[in-house]
């Protein structure tokens, strides 16, 4: 008889910063628990403290540096309540639009294209040597160029609206600091019918691929859940920037609709355990054991009503269709729910370019000082909550920060343990192939453990065994 | 020479922003031919930046450092695989090949600090040494460069 053993992976390799999974086998080699372990940074909130608030939205950036734009705007937005203004001009809140779309979009596309790919065209089980972006690049160059320029177009939206590409400071509390001259707008034009047709090949290969593996993808971390994000206000629309918050469960049933965000904190709870750093999120109503959710792209996809950009549309319609119009639960899904969004953010920016209020003078507004202000937005993995009190000094006194990660803590672990029960358990031999099906169930989230500390060096692969006693009888490094 | 020094990490965390604080000092030399990037990360699009280069400088933080710093030539046949936060210089080199058809003589100096990953601003004393030494090392080494080419 085989004694328990405990296998863990750390760092996961190809998610953002770090994070550690460890699988825990019983005496028959049957997986027992396993479970997703965050190194997660609170020590941000505490940095906040004493900020004054014109300096937030610039300052949060450096909680990321994946997504400081999705920061940027969500303490922006937050700032805007504070400073007493529920509607920015239209000029702010179009340029602000633009510097989103151009950030989930050159996001989404890095994960598609050089994070998943390699395990979707090669197989999760390919060896290391196969299974890696240069030997898809070696013999699909065109795909990995095309990823380089549809990136650097996002990025060079970012830095148009945002002032910078690093620490922009585009959004400003009550607006924004800068418009968009003609001549800029009209170099995005030029590019744009491009970046569509790519978009477009993209998300056929994404969908291509879930409904040509379909088993696959309805075997491979799905499990029911409640979903939440924002929503369009007035009609149900997928919106990435403002709206209010839907959540519904794994049936379609809604849990609650058209709630200002404001009040997110009397409709979730952050739970604690014992065993993680990272706080597990759940609606207060159904309790800790129901109330656990998702967030991100699929969640997106299965709580918005319709999608008002017409190509992107089309394509939620299809993806709705492979569940009959009920919530799709299979996580490795996710990645055609990233390409929908990418092309519909390339239609939106389109959309914006071609609309003159780019061009307004009028950038931002004014309003009574408050003492609080919350700022929610549909962040690249999903929903972002910033919440603030300023004092009568303008200084930063509490901060609350709930990232997209955090509220898929949960949905990560079943993900983990739904893997890891398939293509672990009754094993006697622990093949690399296997470990990275682990490792594909948190990819599919695309989650951000730790937030842009990335010195030279700190990205080893790390795989230790341990026996029942907790002895380390085994490991395994390489770098990555 | 044309020639592009990337100074990468991030300054709200410690010495993780020794990169960009590399970068942002020889960026006020103005050296001859040499154009300065910062960023939080190397990430993909670097690749179409380094090919149109003949020499690509990487400058970041490390934690295999031994005080000061070390400086070196790449070779992008080490580059193994690529992540978000994981794009190393070698593998910035190889996409630059693999993409573009075409990779600088690429080099890395790998910054010693002593304190990571806190967010904080501001760089620890073993940091600011580095820096020092750093900066006289490479005004000497680029200048050297510069006549070796002309």
């Amino acid at each position: 008889m085989t004694e328990p053993r405990m296998i863990e992976i750390s760092p996961v390799t190809r998610v953002e910063g770090h994070g550690k999974v460890t699988i825990h086998l019983d005496r028959n080699n049957q997986v027992a628990e396993a479970r997703l372990h965050i190194v997660e940074f609170r020590g941000f909130e505490r940095f906040i403290h004493g900020r004054l608030l014109w300096e937030v939205p610039v300052i949060v950036q450096r909680l990321c540096g994946i997504c400081p734009v999705s920061h940027h705007l969500a303490a922006a937005k937050a700032m805007d309540q504070i400073v007493g203004v529920d509607v920015v001009p239209p000029t702010a809140e179009k340029m602000r639009r633009l510097m989103h779309y151009g950030q989930v979009m050159q996001s989404h596309v890095l994960h598609f294209f050089h994070l998943s790919a390699p395990d979707l065209l090669f197989g999760f089980g390919a060896p290391a040597e196969k299974r890696n972006v240069f030997e898809i690049l070696r013999e699909n160059p065109e795909l990995g160029r095309r990823a380089v320029l549809m990136r650097q177009f996002g990025q060079e939206i970012i830095e148009a609206t945002a002032g910078k590409k690093i620490h922009g400071t585009g959004a400003i509390p009550g607006g924004i600091n800068r418009n968009l001259p003609i001549a800029t707008r009209d170099r995005f034009l030029a590019r744009i019918d491009e970046m569509e047709a790519w978009a477009l090949d993209a998300l056929a290969l994404a969908r291509d691929y879930t409904l040509g593996h379909a088993d696959l993808v309805a075997g491979f971390g799905t499990f029911p859940s409640n979903h939440m994000s924002l929503v369009r206000k007035s009609d149900g629309a997928l919106d990435l920037y403002h709206g209010a918050l839907r959540a519904i469960d794994s049936e379609g049933a809604p849990i609650f609709d058209g709630v200002e965000y404001s009040n997110y904190h009397k409709l979730l709870v952050e739970d604690v355990r014992s065993w993680s750093y990272m706080k597990f999120p759940f609606i207060k109503a159904l309790g800790p054991d129901d109330g656990w959710y998702r967030v991100g792209p699929l969640s997106r996809m299965n709580t918005a009503s319709f999608i008002d950009t017409p190509l992107a549309n089309d394509a939620h319609k299809a993806l709705r269709a492979v569940t009959g119009g009920a919530p799709n639960n299979a996580t490795l899904t996710t990645h055609w729910a990233r390409m929908i969004e990418v092309v519909h953010c390339v239609e939106k920016i389109r959309e914006l370019l071609l609309d003159a209020d780019l061009q307004g003078t009028d950038l931002v507004a004014k309003g009574e000082r408050r003492p609080t202000g919350t700022g929610v937005i549909e962040a690249p993995r999903g929903n972002l909550i910033h919440h603030y009190e300023v004092d009568e000094n303008d200084q930063v006194s509490f901060c609350n920060l709930i990232v997209s990660t955090t509220h898929n803590n949960e949905g990560m672990n079943r993900a983990v343990k739904d893997v890891a029960v398939k293509y672990l358990s009754g094993q006697d031999k622990i093949t690399e192939g296997m470990l990275n099906h682990v490792e594909v169930a948190i990819r599919a989230y695309d989650p951000c453990l730790s937030c842009a500390t990335h010195a030279l060096g700190q990205m080893p692969l790390k795989v230790e065994l341990f026996d029942a006693g907790g002895r380390l009888i085994d490991n395994a490094t390489r770098d990555l | 020479m044309t020639a592009l020094l990337i100074g990468f990490g991030n300054p709200g965390r410690g010495d993780d922003g020794l990169g960009p604080a590399f970068a942002e000092r020889i960026a006020a030399l103005d050296l001859p031919g040499l154009t300065v990037e910062v960023d939080y990360q190397l990430t993909v699009e670097h690749a179409l930046m380094i090919s149109e280069v003949q020499t690509v400088i990487f400058a970041d933080a490390a934690l295999d450092a031994v005080e000061p710093f070390y400086f070196r030539a790449l070779n992008e046949a080490e580059a193994q695989t690529i992540g978000s936060h994981s794009v190393s210089p070698e593998a910035a080199l190889r996409l630059s090949r693999l993409l573009f058809g075409k990779a600088p003589q690429g080099f890395v100096l790998g910054l010693a600090g002593s304190e990571y990953g806190a967010v904080s601003e501001g760089l620890s004393d073993a940091a600011r040494r580095s820096l020092d030494l750093a900066e006289t090392y490479f005004s000497g080494w680029y200048d050297a460069q510069c006549k070796a080419a002309s």
